[in-house]
């Protein structure tokens, strides 16, 4: 199996304090992997770098596109990357909540799409075509994740687990190799967890998507996950199969400790 | 008991304003004369006024923060009856049909005098639209949208002074000497956060009329360049009254072809991205909007708009000098779109047509139309943000099954 | 030399009143995020204030230091208070509201407080009686610094410095610095953040009233538009330091008052307005953050 995506060194310094300490982490085509760790132990903050929200302080981020070249992308602009084929969800919802939830899955065409200004004023042959390809390719989407029927609704109106289960949506629309979901299960009830797991292994195999998540359910971790990373205090502590993890002494002391703390 | 309390806090409100407005209000100084009136009246006036409005006052912000509690899915449900008006497509073709007629017979009913007040109604509509690109659509704050007005304006003037340029040259020219100016002062800011494009838009509106007024050899200082002349129609020699008509009719041209932009700009991969870039630009990055491109467009379009209604404005009032692009214009044209509701095609209209119209016939009102604009921009987005008439997003129907070519039936 | 001397103090001068505005800014910057446009419009109505005071106060017999002290302290207890209305009506209401709706509310607020003293006063200039004293100890150097340059440049040190103790030492400084760097934390820990905001806004409003009545006697004649061009002035000079960062807004209004003396001293002194402008648009595309300022990240 090829790996898609990897991080040699992968280092951010928050004035002296470092959120991430030389993270090495990769993951493969056709993976399902967690990034799991205690509160405040630098995951976020991993998609940040990776997304190009932040540029890492040191340390590289190699993406190898199925279909093409390995690239280097530290520094890339977040619009780039997401062209480049990584798109991501967030741990606060972050839909655009005046927008129907069609739209808001429209959006993730952009970066697929070409229209400008005298395209949209003239609508000529090509951009009525595009717009067109757009309402049928989202609408799709919609209908396998199962919002299909709310897609004329305004995001903000929709039931906490299907805002959840649009910010995939959204994501997926962008055509991405690699999905980043971060904490997609949290605040979900178990028959929404249930779900999203189908849905997670349902992207999986028949989008041949990758996946990294973020996710503090451990129970769906280590029943989807086909390799896990730990991370504490932004070091990678672990790495391994969710059996591997289960049993290792470092993980357990970094869990306990936390709940001991807390 | 909750009634006494209400009471008391609005008569400890009331106090307050009293003591708060008492030196400006009521103390009037003459300081070259040594004279100093009181007028106590006043104190009486506010003491009242602001009894009576912190009732209101209170009672409408309980309402927005239970309306904020109860935002289910019942808000979806709470369309005003204007919205579901507009939506019967029966009824709002009628009422295209009947606006219209009115608008077509308008210049033979009324007064040349009446005919420029509608024109410069028009022009407000056409300006109002143009900077509900920027700020409704894309949700960036502009200040200084009269400067963009300014260039379009002068650059017609000078075109004419200089060279004999007519208007229908000076139009395209100037909308692009508008744009170019946008671009200019957008590539630096708008890469920013959102908040200093305000602060930048406000200045450069403020060094455009500065620069105006003092560079005279450019610009005829504060005196202004005139003769300017009206548009032209193939050669014809028109009369006063003739070219007040002309130039209405070409108004309603204008209107109806912003009307037209502005919606099929709203319902594109541009419009989209401005409006999640509104919502939320974080999430709008992360879905592959390139933010400064979009922002860029967005200021510029506007910017266009404001050169060529400039260049209108030159050739309908024959002359043009600094005073004409006070802060004042971008107040008032911000005001009708936080009026008419931010992204709203129709509000927009409405809220220009209420803001120009409504000085011009109630005189007594103009003194006070400035503090009437700060008042609206202030009540508007604490008590309802989405302006008069709240924007409905277009919706998309999609028949997957039935429709064999798979063709999206979109209906608006 | 005299006459670069000149201007160095002349630059001083202005310099110490943008400080004492942008100071205003910078602090509500810091605490919640917005750009106070309403701001320039509390240091009109502070200048206004004073006016109005000394005025009453002179042509019933007073002179002298009484008059300036009671105008000061009148003046300074009414923008204050107006400054902690103002964000009661037009900005605790819009917390949590998208960050289009805070900024329109303030600019409307700003065009209405204009209007409200245009429409209450007058729209024309009215003359300001020199309310500071002759210094006598000053008049050799008069060539080169006025009795009224001295006398700002050290009130504005010595405001400097009591607001600098106040932050760093007393609890609602502490407080209001928590706040600054997290809102919700600060909450969290037990911070009333209402009430920092609200001294946030007073302290801010009591600076900009002292700088308007010692701007008011320097130049000599006031109106109602007077805050609108400081405003923006002090807002640049609060860019030009860093937003949101005190010594920044400091440092950055001396340097934009030097610029502006030197740029009218040397080159012209019909754009002096344009200078200040073109030094906003220079640092947005040079250094964003600002001279002192830390780049912010944001948070996702």
């Amino acid at each position: 199996m090829e790996t898609i995506l990897e991080t040699k060194n992968l280092t951010m310094n928050f004035g002296g304090i470092k959120a991430l300490d030389r993270v090495d982490l990769d993951v493969r085509q056709g993976e399902i992997c967690a990034l799991i760790g205690p509160n405040g132990a630098g995951k976020t903050t991993f998609f940040n770098c990776i997304t190009g929200i932040y540029p890492p302080s040191e340390g590289d981020v190699f993406i190898s596109p199925p279909a093409g070249k390995r690239k280097r992308i530290n520094g890339l602009p977040v619009h780039r990357v997401t062209a480049r084929g990584l798109a991501r969800t967030f741990q606060n919802i972050r839909l655009f909540p005046d927008m129907t939830v069609l739209e808001n899955v429209m959006v993730g065409r952009h970066c697929r799409t070409k229209a400008g200004v005298l395209g949209a004023i003239f609508r000529d042959r090509i951009t009525r075509k595009e717009e067109k390809a757009v309402v049928t390719r989202s609408y799709a989407i919609l209908e396998r994740i199962g919002l299909a029927d709310l897609a004329n609704a305004l995001a903000r109106n929709l039931p906490y687990g299907d805002q959840r289960r649009l910010e995939i949506a959204r994501a997926l629309a962008t055509e991405p190799f690699l999905l980043l979901l971060d904490e997609p299960a949290a605040g979900m009830n178990p028959r929404e967890t249930e779900a999203l797991e189908e849905l997670i292994l349902r992207i999986k195999t028949e989008e041949q998507i990758s996946i990294l998540m973020i996710e503090h359910d451990m129970r769906m971790v280590m029943s989807i996950s086909d390799r896990i990373f730990v991370l504490d205090y932004g070091k990678k502590i672990a790495e391994g199969t969710a059996a591997e993890i289960w049993e290792n002494p470092v993980v357990i002391k970094a869990y306990l400790g936390e709940e001991f703390d807390a | 008991m909750k009634r006494l309390a209400e009471l008391r806090e609005s008569l400890v409100i009331a106090l307050w304003f009293m003591f708060l407005t008492f030196p400006i209000l009521v103390i009037q100084v003459n300081t070259i004369e040594k004279t100093i009136i009181w007028r106590w009246q006043n104190l009486l006036y506010v003491g009242i006024g602001s009894f009576a409005l912190s009732f209101v006052w209170r009672y409408f912000i309980g309402k927005a923060a239970a309306g904020g509690r109860a935002s289910g899915e019942r808000a979806e449900e709470k369309t005003s009856i204007l919205q579901r008006i507009t939506a019967d497509s029966r009824f709002s073709r009628s009422a295209i049909l009947l606006t219209a007629l009115i608008a077509l017979a308008f210049p033979f009913l009324s007064s040349t005098y009446q005919v420029n007040i509608m024109t410069t109604a028009l022009m407000y509509v056409v300006l109002g639209l143009g900077l509900n690109i920027v700020v409704g659509q894309a949700g960036l704050l502009h200040l200084g949208y009269v400067a963009f007005y300014a260039v379009g304006a002068y650059t017609y003037a000078l075109l004419y002074q200089h060279f004999g340029i007519g208007f229908w040259t000076a139009l395209p020219l100037g909308a692009l000497m508008a744009m170019v100016f946008g671009l200019l002062l957008g590539f630096p800011v708008l890469r920013l956060r959102g908040d200093y494009l305000a602060i930048v838009t406000l200045g450069f509106g403020e060094i455009t009329r500065i620069v105006l007024e003092n560079w005279s050899e450019f610009s005829s200082g504060p005196s202004g360049i005139s003769e300017i002349p009206r548009p032209g129609f193939f050669n014809l020699a028109m009369d006063l009254e003739e070219s007040t008509i002309y130039l209405y009719f070409l108004m309603v041209g204008f209107v109806l072809f912003t009307i037209f932009v502005t919606n099929r700009l709203q319902n594109s991969r541009i419009g989209r991205a401005w409006l999640a870039l509104r919502e939320d630009e974080v999430a709008c990055e992360a879905m592959g909007v390139n933010k400064t491109v979009a922002k860029m467009t967005a200021f510029a379009l506007g910017s266009t708009w404001a050169g060529m209604m400039g260049v209108v404005f030159a050739a309908k009032t024959t002359f043009v000098n600094p005073a004409s692009f006070t802060f004042l214009e971008s107040a008032m044209i911000l005001s009708i779109v936080v009026l008419g509701g931010m992204g709203s095609t129709l509000g927009v209209i409405l809220a220009s047509f209420l803001l120009i119209l409504l000085p011009e016939y109630l005189r007594a009102f103009s003194d006070y139309r400035m503090l009437l604009f700060g008042t609206i921009m202030v009540v508007m987005m604490i008590f309802r943000p989405q302006g008069i008439i709240t924007n409905i997003r277009r919706t998309y129907e999609y028949h997957f099954e039935r429709k064999q070519n798979g063709a999206p039936d979109a209906s608006v | 030399m005299d006459y670069f001397l000149e201007l160095f103090i002349g630059g001083l001068t202005r310099g110490s009143i943008y400080a004492l505005i942008a100071l205003g800014y910078t602090m509500v910057y810091g605490i919640i995020e917005l750009i106070n446009f309403a701001h320039g419009e509390i240091y009109m109505i502070g200048a206004f204030t004073a006016l109005i005071v000394a005025t009453i106060l002179t042509m019933s017999g007073m002179s002298g230091v009484s008059v300036l002290v009671l105008a000061f302290l009148v003046a300074v207890l009414y923008s204050s208070c107006y400054g902690f209305t103002v964000e009661k009506i037009a900005y605790k209401p819009l917390r949590g509201a998208s960050r289009l709706s805070p900024l329109i509310s303030a600019i409307g607020m700003s065009i209405f407080l204009q209007n409200y003293v245009m429409l209450a006063q007058t729209s024309d200039f009215l003359p300001f009686p020199n309310l500071l004293p002759e210094l006598p100890f000053m008049e050799p150097y008069a060539h080169i610094m006025g009795s009224t340059e001295f006398i700002i440049v050290t009130t504005t040190a010595v405001v400097m410095i009591l607001l600098t103790i106040l932050i760093k030492f007393t609890k609602i400084g502490k407080a209001m610095r928590a706040t600054a760097q997290d809102r919700n934390m600060a909450m969290l820990v037990g911070v009333n953040v209402n009430r920092v905001i609200s001294t946030t806004f007073i302290i801010g409003s009591a600076l900009a009233a002292v700088g308007g009545v010692l701007i008011a006697s320097h130049i000599g004649r006031i109106n109602f538009y007077i805050g609108f061009i400081a405003g923006i002035k002090a807002f640049t000079a609060a860019v030009l330091g860093g937003i949101g960062s005190i010594p920044g807004a400091v440092l950055g209004s001396l340097i934009l008052g030097w610029t502006e003396s030197f740029a009218t001293g040397y080159v012209s002194s019909d754009y002096e307005d344009v200078f200040a402008f073109a030094l906003l648009v220079l640092i947005l595309i040079f250094r964003p953050s600002g001279l002192l300022g830390r780049s912010t990240t944001q948070k996702v």
